[in-house]
Order: structure tokens, then C-alpha cells, then sequence
């Protein structure tokens, strides 16, 4: 089985989730909508105090190219426009909306029925592109990068492939396990939609090998589609990086920022991304619900859930049982790049692929020691980069230093923090470090 | 003997010879410097702090030679040295000697010390305020608050500040020489250079929550709920209330101590008398009779 070439460790797979069927999770009394879901320009409220709305209803609506449309996961009243406390405990603006009923907007098909790509052959690449655009749809892996955007290259790349990341190197995770054997036949016809929006002829579906069940029955499926490649992949983190996916499956390299994975011919999307795009292109269905893992060591009872956006996360920390006594952490995301929360009244978002409560002695971070030079951060870098030296550059403020040595080419896998022996925090520093020299970068190019 | 007579000569002739070579490259490629800029640089501080916005005093004294030669040193200041320091260079350059009488000093804008903004939860990545900052609100119920992993305290050149567990950042009048480091490496921008009278005093509100009056409330002891009692009683119109939150402008403000008292918060104290404890009976008193 392939992977990518420098770096990468092994966490531990700990995917206790796997082998439970995604359930539907009930309607929450008060769904909120955060506008500012994904990378790029906040969507702006289209709906007032008071207003009624449906499920499937826009109710805000893109802030400008790079941004995405969100749509009501319920039907009831808008409560009012205001902020919330988002997962690391900032105000946010946000949309409240009272459910009071389950009333789904008529133009959405809801039954069960496979609409293959066949049955649909008038469907242009435009307008695949624009119903995806409509649809509010944004990378599910959690970068929640705008689709469309991605389905735009730039002028002069040659798009070559569509790579689709159903690799879920998190640990814990099993949202996307999960889809791919509950929504196999759909998934297909979601990539065969995406390859169709580009114009390529060859896609790649990336499993890594800790999922042999979902790699059998996708191969299998995935006979019907002689353009769909199914890659089984050795196990390691971070293979959903973008770019070490692309190492992976076709073996090319994408240059230091700021090229894009559409320079070297592929475009990556998450294999969530892709059920999104068959329900949004074949049933008319917004982005309004996704799958979450909410697991833990400690947690009664991990489970996947198909869940509408706005939930609050406590309810479904509650539907598996409840926080446990020895709860140290709630991590929103995986444990290796998702972020702890502040409160777990945090609703689902377009990103969230899950609830992760770690338990006290999980929870705790080592206390750090001096640097021994042992150099394991520089080994197990993805990206070939010297994180203890980007780290202690960031400490000491040397900002020429830290862009002569790629520091914006970081993915923030935090693969350096995860293996350091002297606990020390390289990547919170890294991340400040990238943000700075990226800062400066900008204004440079302004400047010019 | 004569060996010894031959060796001194010719050492000698090829000293001459190569002192004359160096001489001329000397005088070839002398590198001619301003002497003024000598002059300046006996007079500036020597701190190097960047406090004048430039890199060290060295780049401070080519910038007022620069200034010098147009014209005016007009926004040239070294923060160390004040007037007298400014004074001394337009002396040394032959010009007017402007600005630089405004006394100035760095003011920390929060309050919230342990027994004001209870810990409510553990924060245990690196101990900075800036990864802090980005990582979450902290530890507290304040998004704006003083973080108290001493950023500003290790930038400090002067020794300047110092972390109190009681009572959070304090800020040593005599040693600030409001270079503006701190202000710098505060994530949260709760520090400010503030205009001082010349004995290193002003009124300041010591918060920065832009939270309405009851999350701001909630959030700690002695935030500033935006109640604008203090614009009202503000006789000089110094106070501004943007934002639910309070401003004092130093310009206007004449000191009289009147917003201090009507606080119903006890956010707003003098600067180095606001050690009070945080319930002031009297308060309360004013208050009621306000109402």
C-alpha cells in the first residue's frame, strides 16, 4: 500500500465508533447558526426577528465570492440575531431560530431513490458548480473551505485529477468510515458529479488501510465506474493533509505556498463533501445536516449521528450517555488537530466531523522540559520543516529567520507536538510564528 | 653585525612601505560620517528599546540628523529621555527644540486579578499570552481580560513591570519610560502610553470589556457595565462611553477624582491608587443617592 514520502506518526487508532450504524439524532429546541462557518467573508442574515422559516430556507446568504449560504436546519421562528460564545469562548454573530415543527421545503426530494449521474445527462459543469455554490456547501474534512471556490481553478492550472479524502486519519473518527458503508452508491455518484464539474476523466478514492470493510465494498461498487479508482492506503497521520494525499495517490509534490494542490493537476475533496454534492446536484437538499462521531474512552456509549446543523453538542454528548465523571476535555474535531471547547453548548457546524470527550489523565498535557535535540520533530515533519527551530524563532521574534525556513508551508498537523519527548508546545508557537510571517507577507505584496 | 643592520632595514623600508599602502587605502575608502550624528548618539539614552519607532538609538540619531536637514524634528521623540533628551539634540543640531514635554507612561487597563475574575477552567498549553490569546478566552469569564502569562513583563527592557498575584500587572511609575514594548506584546492591547501629569498620574478605567452591561457583568467584579454615570458626571467632557465601555481622555481630563467616586463598578481609579479592594462601601452610598 502507498503513502507519503517524509514524516508522519502513528497515533493510536482508538476508532471505538466503527461498528455503530449512524443513527438520526432528535431536533434540538433552539438551533443556532453561526455565520461565519467557513474560511472566507461571514455570511450576511437574510431573515429578521420573528420571521418564519423552513427547513432548507436560506437565511444568509454568501458575503462574497470566497464564503458560502447557510441554510435552516429547522423549521419554527427566528428568536433573534445576536452573538454566540463560539469553541474557544469569543462572541460570534450568529442566527437563533425557535423549532417548532419539521416542515422541509417542498422543492426537496426526500426519498431514498439513487439518481445516478446517467439519469441526468443534461446537467452542464456550470451548473453543477452553481448548485453547489447555492447549496452552501464547504470542505467537510474541517477547513471549511468554500467547494466552488475549489472548483474554480485558477486560469492556466490543468486540473488532471479529483482525489477524494475518505482516508479519516484522526483518530477516533469513524463519521466518514461510517458514510462510505451506509452511502456508498451515492458517494460514487458524488465524485463522478465533482469530476464531471472539472472536466477530468480519472478520480481517486483515498481509504487508508484501517478500514479493509469500506475499501471492499467501495471496490466493489466502484466497478460500475470505470473513471473511479479506489487506493488503499498504509495507515499514517497526516495522510488527509491535502498535500501529503496528493504524495500519496499520484506521487506528486506541491510547491511551497502560494501554489495550490490545482497547480499539480489534483483537487482534493472530503469524501463528506462529496455525499453533500450528489444531495445538493441530485435531490436539491442544502447543506443542512452532516455525520458526527461523538466518542471517548470514557463516554457510555460512542456513537455516529446524523445530525442538523445548530445542534448544541451537549445534546449529543447526552444521547450517549452523558459526560462522564472524569472528564478532563471536550474536543471539538479529533484529538490531534480539533480544538477543546470552552462550553459544550457549541452547535454543530458545517466542520464539525465530531465531539471528542477525552478523560482527565488523557486531557493533560506534559509539562514541558528544555529541548534535548533529539531531532524527532524534524523526522516525523510532513512537510520536511525544522519545528524546533520554527518554534523557538517564533519565541524570539525572528521573522526573516522563520520565512527563510518555510514556515507558512506548515499544515499544523501538530505531528512535532504529538512526538516531542520534552512535551514542549512547538506548534502553539508555530502557529503564531506562520500567522505573523503570513501577516507580513501580505503587506508586503500590498505594499508593492 | 651586519646581518642585523640589513634585517632592520629591510623591515623597515617594507614598514614604510606598507604603512604608506594602508594610509592610502584609508584615505581611499574613508567612510565619511555626519558628525553630528556622533554628537547625537552621546546624547540619546543608549537603551536601544525602539520605544522612538525606530531600531536602537543609532537609527533614532540618522532619522534627527535626517529630520535636522529638512527642516524640523518635528514627531521625532525618544520616549527614555523626554524633553531634556530632545532638548540636548536640538541643541547639538543648531534647531528649536518641539514637543516632547507630554509626560508619558504606560497604563495597564484591567483589573482582573484572581479574587475579581474567579479561574473557572484550566488552560495548560504554552504559558504565553499570545498562544493563549489564540487558543481560547482563557481561564476566566472575560474575553478581554489580562491573561497573566507575562508577556509584557518579559519585553520590558526597564524592569518596569511586574505580575502580582493579587493584583495582577502593575506598572513601576519611576522605571517606565513608555517605550511602548509592552503595548506591543499584549495580545488583548490592555496596555496604552497614556499622557501623565508630570508627576506620573491620570485617571484611567481600568477595563477593556466590550460586552453589554450584564455579560460584561457577569464576566468580573469590576468590569465596566457602559452605565455612563461618569460621562454624565464628567464636567470637562473627557469621558466617552463607546462600545459599553468607558474612555477617559487625558487631554481633557482635569483630574478632579469625580467619575472615581460615581462608579458604581469602582472600575475607574487614579493611576498608582488603585490598590482599593474591590467592595467600597461608600460607594454604594453614592450610588443610592444617584438613583
Amino acid at each position: 500500500m502507498k503513502t507519503f514520502r517524509i514524516g508522519g506518526v502513528h497515533p493510536e487508532g482508538n476508532k471505538l465508533s466503527a461498528a455503530r450504524p449512524i443513527t438520526i439524532a432528535p431536533l434540538p429546541q433552539v438551533a443556532v447558526f453561526p455565520l461565519g462557518q467557513h474560511i472566507g467573508a461571514p455570511a450576511k442574515p437574510i431573515v429578521n426577528k420573528g420571521d418564519k422559516v423552513i427547513v432548507g430556507q436560506m437565511i444568509a446568504e454568501a458575503g462574497g465570492f470566497v464564503s458560502a449560504p447557510i441554510h435552516s436546519s429547522v423549521s419554527g421562528t427566528v428568536l433573534k440575531i445576536d452573538t454566540i460564545v463560539d469553541a474557544s469562548g469569543y462572541a460570534k454573530p450568529a442566527i437563533y431560530i425557535q423549532v417548532e415543527d419539521d416542515v422541509w421545503d417542498e422543492s426537496i426530494d426526500r426519498s431514498a431513490d439513487l439518481v445516478k449521474i446517467e439519469d441526468r445527462p443534461e446537467l452542464t459543469d456550470k451548473e453543477i458548480v452553481a448548485k453547489i455554490q447555492n447549496a452552501g456547501i464547504v470542505g467537510m474534512g474541517g477547513a471549511c473551505f468554500p467547494t466552488h471556490v475549489k472548483l474554480s481553478p485558477p486560469p492556466g492550472s490543468k486540473i488532471e485529477w479529483v482525489i477524494i479524502n475518505a482516508v479519516e486519519c484522526e483518530p477516533y473518527l469513524t463519521a466518514d468510515h461510517r458514510l462510505m458503508l451506509e452511502h456508498a452508491d451515492e458517494i460514487l455518484v458524488g465524485v463522478a458529479l465533482l469530476m464531471k464539474a472539472v472536466g477530468v476523466h480519472k478520480g481517486y478514492i483515498a481509504i487508508e488501510g484501517n478500514k479493509p470493510d469500506a475499501i471492499d465494498l467501495m471496490t466493489e461498487k466502484a466497478q460500475a465506474y470505470p473513471d473511479i479508482e479506489i487506493v488503499p492506503l498504509k495507515i499514517k497521520y497526516p495522510q488527509g493533509g491535502e498535500k501529503q494525499l496528493i504524495d500519496a495517490v499520484v506521487g506528486r509534490q506541491v510547491p511551497a505556498p502560494p501554489a495550490l494542490p490545482a497547480n499539480v493537476g489534483a483537487i482534493i475533496q472530503n469524501v463528506g463533501t462529496a455525499f453533500a454534492v450528489y444531495q445538493a446536484v441530485m435531490k436539491n437538499k442544502p447543506l443542512f445536516e452532516r455525520v458526527v462521531t461523538v466518542t471517548g474512552k470514557s463516554l457510555a456509549q460512542p456513537s455516529n449521528f446524523m445530525v442538523r446543523m445548530g445542534t448544541p453538542m451537549q445534546q449529543l454528548i447526552d444521547l450517549c450517555g452523558g459526560l462522564p465523571e472524569d472528564t478532563g476535555k471536550v474536543v471539538g474535531g479529533g484529538p490531534m488537530m480539533g480544538k477543546a471547547l470552552i462550553n459544550t453548548d457549541v452547535p454543530i457546524c458545517k466542520g464539525s466531523s465530531g465531539v471528542l470527550v477525552m478523560n482527565d489523565k488523557e486531557a493533560r498535557r506534559g509539562q514541558a522540559g528544555p529541548c534535548i535535540r533529539c531531532g524527532k520533530c524534524v523526522t516525523v515533519c510532513p512537510m520536511g520543516l525544522e519545528p524546533y527551530l520554527l518554534a523557538n524563532g517564533t519565541v524570539n521574534e525572528m521573522w526573516d529567520l522563520l520565512e527563510a525556513n518555510q514556515i507558512t508551508s506548515c499544515i499544523e498537523c501538530g505531528s512535532c507536538q504529538f512526538t516531542c519527548p520534552s512535551h514542549r508546545p512547538l506548534l502553539d508557537f508555530v502557529r503564531i510564528g506562520k500567522s505573523t510571517v503570513t501577516g507580513i507577507i501580505k503587506s508586503r505584496v500590498q505594499s508593492k | 653585525m651586519d646581518t642585523i643592520l640589513q634585517a632592520v632595514g629591510v623591515l623597515g623600508i617594507a614598514g614604510m612601505v606598507l604603512a604608506s599602502v594602508l594610509y592610502l587605502v584609508l584615505r581611499k575608502f574613508a567612510v565619511k560620517e555626519d558628525p553630528r550624528l556622533a554628537k547625537v548618539n552621546a546624547v540619546l539614552p543608549g537603551a536601544n528599546c525602539g520605544g522612538c519607532g525606530f531600531p536602537g538609538c543609532d537609527a533614532m540619531a540618522s532619522e534627527c540628523v535626517k529630520a535636522a536637514d529638512k527642516g524640523s524634528l518635528e514627531g521625532l521623540l525618544c520616549p527614555v529621555g523626554g524633553k531634556a533628551v530632545m532638548d540636548k539634540i536640538a541643541d547639538a543640531l543648531g534647531m528649536e527644540s518641539v514637543g516632547g514635554d507630554a509626560v508619558r507612561m504606560a497604563v495597564m487597563r484591567c483589573d482582573g486579578s484572581c479574587t475579581n475574575r474567579p479561574q473557572l477552567r484550566e488552560y495548560d498549553g504554552a504559558q504565553s499570552c499570545r498562544v493563549a490569546h489564540i487558543t481560547s478566552m482563557g481561564e476566566t469569564a472575560c474575553a478581554y481580560g489580562c491573561l497573566g502569562y507575562g508577556d509584557c513583563v518579559a519585553k520590558c527592557e526597564f524592569g518596569a513591570l511586574s505580575i502580582d498575584p493579587e493584583k495582577g500587572v502593575l506598572i513601576d511609575p519611576d522605571r517606565c519610560v513608555a517605550c511602548g514594548a509592552c503595548v506591543k506584546a499584549c495580545p488583548r492591547g490592555l496596555i496604552e502610553i497614556r499622557v501623565v501629569t508630570p508627576d506620573k498620574t491620570g485617571m484611567v478605567v481600568k477595563c477593556r470589556n466590550k460586552d453589554k452591561g450584564v455579560a460584561a457583568k457577569n464576566a468580573c467584579a469590576v468590569s465596566c457595565i457602559g452605565c455612563r454615570l461618569c460621562e454624565k458626571k464628567c464636567e470637562s467632557g473627557a469621558i466617552t462611553v463607546e462600545d459599553n465601555l468607558a474612555y477617559i481622555d487625558a487631554a481633557k481630563c482635569t483630574l478632579c477624582g469625580k467619575c472615581e467616586t460615581v462608579c458604581p463598578r469602582n472600575t475607574i481609579h487614579k493611576i498608582g491608587e488603585w490598590e482599593t479592594p474591590a467592595e467600597q462601601p461608600v460607594k454604594e452610598e453614592i450610588k443610592n443617592e444617584e438613583q
